[in-house]
């Protein structure tokens, strides 16, 4: 759970970066309030390309309203050896995971909970680090603040592909363009997005990803 | 020479064959042939009269006898199968030597009954009770020769070759007679051009020369055919009793009285592994109701397979969602598992993969699944079913469709198409995000309102301008490729004439991607890529 790769950066690197002792602070800060049981504000490792965007921080719910979101914060934290799990997400392109760099053998699939999708992402939020969720139904506010309560306890990260009442920050797909398609001719190659970052009524922040590869 | 050491080997002609036709529940009098990178390994009977012979192409195999069964070859079922084989001959007498799938050793038993003619006529009778037809038995003094001899024994029938009357024997068996070694092709060929007929030409060469030209094969052979070795046999010892079962009288058939009476059962099988240093990886749990004649007809049988090892409580909740079978409805399972409604007369846990307790030890620093994670994900198991957790597989294939699959949490995900491979047809550039096992219907209109149609030479009939998407509605195309053209039966199993299809990609003016494939005049939406 602690970071001792953290720890360790001012005796190997000592003040080679002007900001590092500022940050080496903060995180240190945000350890002892983690241990003295204050909010738990540990980050959850995100995808690199989401820098300075959106930063993932255990216990809380975010939001997004496309499949290739979903997939590049749920490859975020796989790709740094966490477990993950998807539920009620049936069509699920395991290779475009994979490529985002999803690790197959520690995510978990439950693609049909039927009723149970709640309960199941529940019991889910208990044993992995990141769960996605494309909710069947609206939630209402007393089963969400059921599971946000046990996302704070367990420390864990819970995206919504679909609404949810109270989200830390919606990630939205504002403009999309695909390149390598002309009229008949060419493939697919490369996506450009646009996203816009929500956070309660604070004004978005917007972020131009490069998604897909090229090749 | 070990004293009164008489040997009967049992030989089963083209055991691969026998074992997987049998396993398909196929008659073994159908032309058959076990294939392993293309190219024939094992055929029968059947098929070598139709011309079909060892080492031949796939395609030339078929060529000779268009009804052949082909068979993958699979070295762990036909060692599987030959157990029952083993079983059979281990009851008259102990001390069977496997020597390989399809043919085995033991010592002749001699003074049994009528001498050695009529205990072979004996294991061949019961071998043929047991269902496997073509058995033939060699006697000699030496595990070679009598294989040699079973082979040259017809159907159910035996050769015995007398005390001390190898050596001559052998000397007059063509050199062909080794070919049924796998490892004797080389140097049958080389025997062949050199002039040698026979094994008795062989046998006359000096020792030294035959290692020096022939290797240590041909060394082998040459000591043996003149008499000199006759190794002591390699007797097996039979393998110990791990099935536990229990039976209910009265028969139970409420489930949960049967989990709370299995419960004993299942320690004391994980006990019984233990006490041998293994533990369970794949059970099989059957489940029997009495039959019209107060028999125990077994109704259920599935194998499970557990992440790391079966602990009693495990095997009691395997119990359970067996018997239970799919009562909650709808979800999941394409696998059948039958509940149980008649009363449960016995269960019965046979171990189908027992592995050394020491190769499951914890590690020190931890690794693979977690207990933590395994013991949620055997909650969510609880709650939805076993096979509702799943773990997603990468697989090859050529429409993003085929390369992925999923197996339920706790078995081992079998890879059968190497995503590495390269796979021709397939769409390359970014894969879609979202990949639908079943297409959604939708449409794709041109300027005119017209369905965009592709005919047979791939002409598009005009430039797509509008496509529908289900949930999404009518939307401008904005920019597409294609068509690639198909030339797999698509979505369709059951031999229908291979219809015209064709792919497109096409992104719509809210810049959204998708893949469509036209069939026949109709468009379906396979796959969308954010």
């Amino acid at each position: 759970m602690f970071d001792h790769r953290g720890v360790s950066v001012p005796a190997l690197a000592p003040a080679s970066a002007p900001g590092s002792a500022d940050d080496l602070v903060a995180r240190l800060r945000q350890k002892v309030a983690a241990l003295e049981g204050g909010p738990a504000r540990l980050t959850v490792p995100t995808h690199p390309s989401l820098g300075g965007l959106v930063q993932l921080r255990a216990g809380a719910v975010y939001g997004v309203d496309s499949a290739r979101l979903a997939l590049l914060l749920m490859a975020g934290a796989s790709a740094a050896g966490e477990w993950t799990a998807v539920v009620g997400w049936p069509d699920l392109g395991v290779e475009a995971a994979v490529e985002l760099g999803v690790e197959p053998s520690r995510t978990v699939l439950v693609p049909e909970p039927a009723d149970l999708w709640l309960e199941a992402t529940a019991a889910l939020v208990d044993v992995v680090r990141l769960v996605v969720l494309r909710p069947r139904t609206r939630v209402d506010a007393r089963a969400a603040s059921v599971v946000e309560a046990r996302l704070r306890k367990r420390s864990a990260v819970l995206v919504v592909w679909g609404d949810w009442p109270r989200c830390e920050a919606r990630l939205e797909v504002e403009e999309s363009r695909w390149s390598g398609l002309d009229h008949g001719d060419g493939r697919l190659r490369e996506q450009q997005v646009r996203v816009a970052v929500r956070r309660g009524a604070a004004p978005p922040r917007h972020g131009e990803l490069q998604l897909g590869r090229a090749g | 020479m070990s004293g009164s050491g008489r040997v009967l080997v049992v030989w089963c002609p083209d055991w691969s064959v026998v074992a997987a036709l049998t396993e398909e529940g196929l008659s073994t009098a159908v032309p058959a042939a076990v294939l392993g990178r293309n190219v024939v390994e094992v055929c029968n009977d059947a098929a070598r009269a139709e011309g079909v012979r060892r080492g031949m192409r796939r395609r030339d195999a078929q060529a000779r006898c268009p009804e052949l069964v082909l068979l993958d070859a699979d070295p762990d079922r036909d060692a599987r199968a030959f157990e029952t084989v083993l079983g059979v001959v281990e009851r008259l007498r102990p001390g069977v030597a496997p020597l390989r799938p399809g043919l085995m050793a033991v010592r002749a038993p001699t003074r049994f009954g009528g001498g050695e003619a009529h205990a072979a006529a004996l294991y061949a009778e019961m071998l043929v009770e047991a269902g496997v037809w073509d058995v033939r038995i060699g006697i000699a003094d030496d595990v070679f020769t009598a294989e040699q001899a079973a082979r040259r024994a017809g159907v159910q029938a035996h050769e015995v070759v007398a005390a001390g009357g190898s050596s001559a024997y052998l000397r007059g068996l063509p050199v062909d007679a080794l070919l049924a070694d796998p490892e004797a092709d080389e140097l049958v060929s080389l025997l062949h051009r050199l002039g040698l007929r026979t094994l008795g030409e062989l046998a006359e060469l000096a020792p030294g020369d035959v290692s020096r030209r022939f290797g240590a094969y041909g060394l082998q052979v040459h000591r043996r055919v003149r008499g000199e070795t006759a190794g002591p046999l390699a007797a097996r010892t039979p393998p110990p009793e791990l099935a536990c079962e229990v039976a209910f009288e009265p028969p139970l058939d409420s489930v949960e009285a049967i989990c709370f009476s299995v419960r004993t059962t299942a320690e004391r099988f994980v006990a019984g592994l233990a006490e041998r240093q293994l533990v369970g990886t794949a059970v099989r749990v059957e489940a029997s109701c009495a039959g019209p004649r107060g028999e125990d007809v077994v109704v259920s049988s599935r194998e499970w397979l557990h992440p790391r090892h079966f602990s009693a409580r495990d095997l009691v909740d395997r119990v359970h969602w067996q018997l239970q079978g799919q009562a909650q409805g709808s979800v999941r399972s394409r696998r059948a598992v039958v509940a149980v409604t008649e009363p449960v007369t016995r269960v019965r846990f046979v171990p189908a993969t027992a592995e050394p307790a020491a190769a499951h030890a914890e590690g020190l620093w931890g690794g693979g699944a977690s207990e933590l994670v395994e013991r949620g994900m055997a909650r969510v198991q609880a709650l939805l079913g076993y096979d509702a957790v799943r773990v997603p597989v990468a697989q090859g294939g050529r429409t993003p469709a085929a390369r992925q699959t999923s197996v339920p949490w706790g078995e081992r995900s079998r890879v059968v198409r190497s995503p590495q491979q390269p796979w021709p047809g397939q769409i390359p550039g970014p894969a879609p995000a979202r990949v639908f096992a079943e297409p959604l219907p939708g449409e794709l209109i041109d300027h005119a309102g017209l369905p965009v149609e592709v005919d047979e030479r791939g002409w598009v009939s005009a430039e797509p301008a509008t496509v529908r998407v289900p949930d999404v509605g009518w939307l401008p195309v904005d920019a597409w490729a294609g068509p690639w053209p198909m030339d797999e039966a698509w979505w369709e199993e059951t031999g229908s004439p291979l219809r015209r299809a064709a792919r497109f990609q096409v992104v719509g003016v809210d810049g959204r991607a998708w893949l469509l494939a036209s069939v026949d005049g109709g468009w379906w939406i396979e796959a969308g890529y954010d």
